[in-house]
């Protein structure tokens, strides 16, 4: 993606940028969390984090990517640089963290992705169809534990997929790709939505209404709205759910004209995430799920907060259910929406990277699309070869979770404190085509920054937080189960694991520290061709 | 369904249908700024 690269249509931005952030937690993650904390009434804290956290975030880093793209800067290290006083040479580093971010996510993520596209090819051509319920949750074990050579075909196949649309340009490929992706995943939506809230109870073997899903999943406990923790998962959902904290909203906004409307256009691929999420997300697996299994079973799988279980190992059962043509039809719109959802968003994730490779090294935009390819193949492999030791997890957690809070928080210190909030909104409403309400001033900063710190701390802190996980509390304590209950294979299997989760850690901390090297060095050729 | 959870549900998706609606609405019919970037490159680096 080259200074010479621009957005071909205004529309083709918004939908890649709701793309963006419109991903598999919209349809997986947010019902589950909703039902934990506290049904309906978790729309009220959801809504209110979405105003005072999540809507000021798009702005700030929309514009700190316009910002950025004047200087023919990409990627976050240097957009953070142009923004930062020159004596104060460290904030670079810390705009590692968008490109680290997007590398690591992506590396498991295209993964996650490739499973969507491997459950397309297996609902059209029928292979759950006449499959118990335990078959269809086996597949997914099989599959994820390399029982066959399927799940890496599929897998790149996938690469190979975002490489290629990577490879023709931002208007030829990422945004064409939203054009066609966006929609169907809509059309997919609303056609399963409509599906799952006319269920009806004695209907190809539904023991309830679709109602009753939404009853359950809408009623609200008020009570809730007090408990802290339900604010601190709004919150988070919230966050990762606009995919803010990762850099690639600001390469995105750095293609940008800089007469070019930011507000307008944040607002309006905010909102159609939230409309993707709410709307749809909310109307998909909990009625379905609960027209066929009933509300405890429901309870039960999605009580780690993650409606992952039910999505891939339930659903392609219970589609089943409607006969062979319709659960095609139905797995290909489930699977086919994970899918748009996925691939619009690991597209996010190659550009701040192609970015920075051809802002800084002079690389072809070919070159620097194959380059990220290869690098996530380097780097997702051992979350494929070694799922099942907790490989993907810790790149979720440490890449998709915690560096997504420290890269946020630190990025509105430096636009509200350090670069200034004045000249910060400036850039808010220059070519604005809506009036930003002057009450996101004073929200910017003071109420959000004053929230990420909390959602950090809390997230530092708390019990199976950052500090605990640190010290593997959680496989440390199931090892001293284990050894009380002399199940030493057990033990073993939890001993393998933690060193492979520890190696996953050192693996990703020698990546940021190789990017991070990779800027030093970028910084240097800065200096001494007069560009710096 | 209950009352109060039908009431939540119709109200949220309302009020996010409607707001999507009206900003994509905008954001076809808002036309776009002159080609020419004039103030591109006016803008001091740093803060």
């Amino acid at each position: 993606m080259s200074s010479k690269e621009s957005w071909g249509s205004r529309v083709g931005l918004v939908l890649a940028m709701a793309g963006n952030a419109v991903g598999l937690g919209n349809f997986l993650r947010f019902p589950a969390q909703a039902i934990n904390n506290g049904g309906g009434a978790f729309i009220i804290p959801y809504l209110v984090c979405f105003l005072l956290m999540g809507l000021p975030l798009l702005f700030v880093e929309w514009s700190m990517g316009r910002f950025g793209g004047q200087y023919g800067d990409h990627s976050t290290p240097f957009i953070l640089n142009s923004m930062a006083p020159k004596k104060q040479k460290l904030w670079k580093y810390v705009g590692v963290f968008g490109i680290f971010t997007n590398l690591a996510v992506a590396a498991y993520y295209c993964y996650l992705e490739s499973w969507t596209l491997s459950y397309v090819w297996h609902s059209i051509s029928g292979s759950f169809h006449g499959q118990t319920r335990e078959q269809v949750g086996d597949f997914f074990n099989q599959y994820v534990s390399l029982g066959t050579s399927e799940p890496v075909i599929f897998w790149v196949i996938c690469l190979t997929l975002n490489t290629w649309i990577l490879s023709r340009g931002l208007s030829g490929g990422v945004e064409r790709a939203a054009k066609i992706g966006m929609p169907l995943l809509i059309m997919f939506g609303i056609f399963l939505a409509v599906r799952g809230v006319t269920l009806a109870a004695g209907e190809s073997g539904a023991v309830n209404d679709g109602t009753v899903g939404l009853n359950f999943l809408w009623t609200p406990k008020f009570e809730s709205i007090w408990d802290f923790k339900v604010w601190l998962a709004a919150a988070g959902q919230i966050f990762f759910t606009l995919s803010v904290g990762m850099g690639s909203i600001q390469c995105y906004a750095s293609y940008l004209r800089q007469r070019d409307d930011v507000a307008l256009n944040a607002m309006s691929a905010g909102w159609m995430n939230e409309f993707v999420e709410v709307c749809l997300g909310a109307a998909i697996l909990i009625p379905i799920g609960v027209g066929y299994l009933g509300i405890d079973q429901v309870k039960t799988m999605v009580a780690g907060g993650s409606g992952f279980g039910l999505g891939f190992q339930t659903l392609p059962y219970l589609f089943q259910q409607w006969g062979p043509v319709l659960a095609a039809i139905a797995g290909m719109a489930w699977f086919g929406l994970l899918f748009f959802a996925g691939i619009t968003s690991s597209l996010a994730m190659g550009t701040p990277i192609m970015g920075f490779l051809q802002d800084e090294f002079g690389w072809k935009r070919q070159a620097s699309a194959w380059a990220f390819g290869f690098a996530v193949m380097v780097l997702g492999l051992p979350t494929v070869v070694f799922y099942n030791y907790g490989v993907f997890g810790e790149y979720d957690y440490w890449a998709g979770t915690v560096s997504l809070v420290v890269f946020a928080m630190l990025e509105i210190i430096l636009f509200a404190w350090i670069f200034g909030m004045d000249k910060g909104w400036k850039e808010i409403t220059r070519g604005a085509d809506i009036r930003v309400p002057e009450m996101f001033k004073f929200i910017i900063k003071y109420v959000t920054p004053v929230i990420l710190v909390g959602v950090f701390l809390g997230s530092l802190f708390s019990a199976g937080g950052i500090i605990d996980t640190i010290m593997n509390k959680a496989i440390h304590k199931q090892i001293a189960a284990a050894q009380a209950a002399s199940d030493m294979a057990t033990v073993d299997r939890l001993n393998t694991q933690l060193l492979y989760v520890n190696g996953s850690r050192l693996l990703l901390l020698s990546v940021f520290a190789g990017i991070a090297w990779m800027v030093y060095r970028a910084q240097m050729k800065r200096e001494r061709t007069g560009k710096a | 369904m209950n009352a109060t959870a039908l009431i939540l549900m119709f109200l949220a998706n309302l009020l996010i249908l409607g707001v999507t609606g009206y900003f994509f609405w905008r954001v076809l019919t808002t036309a776009p700024p002159d080609s020419v970037d004039e103030d591109e490159a006016n803008f001091p680096r740093g803060g």
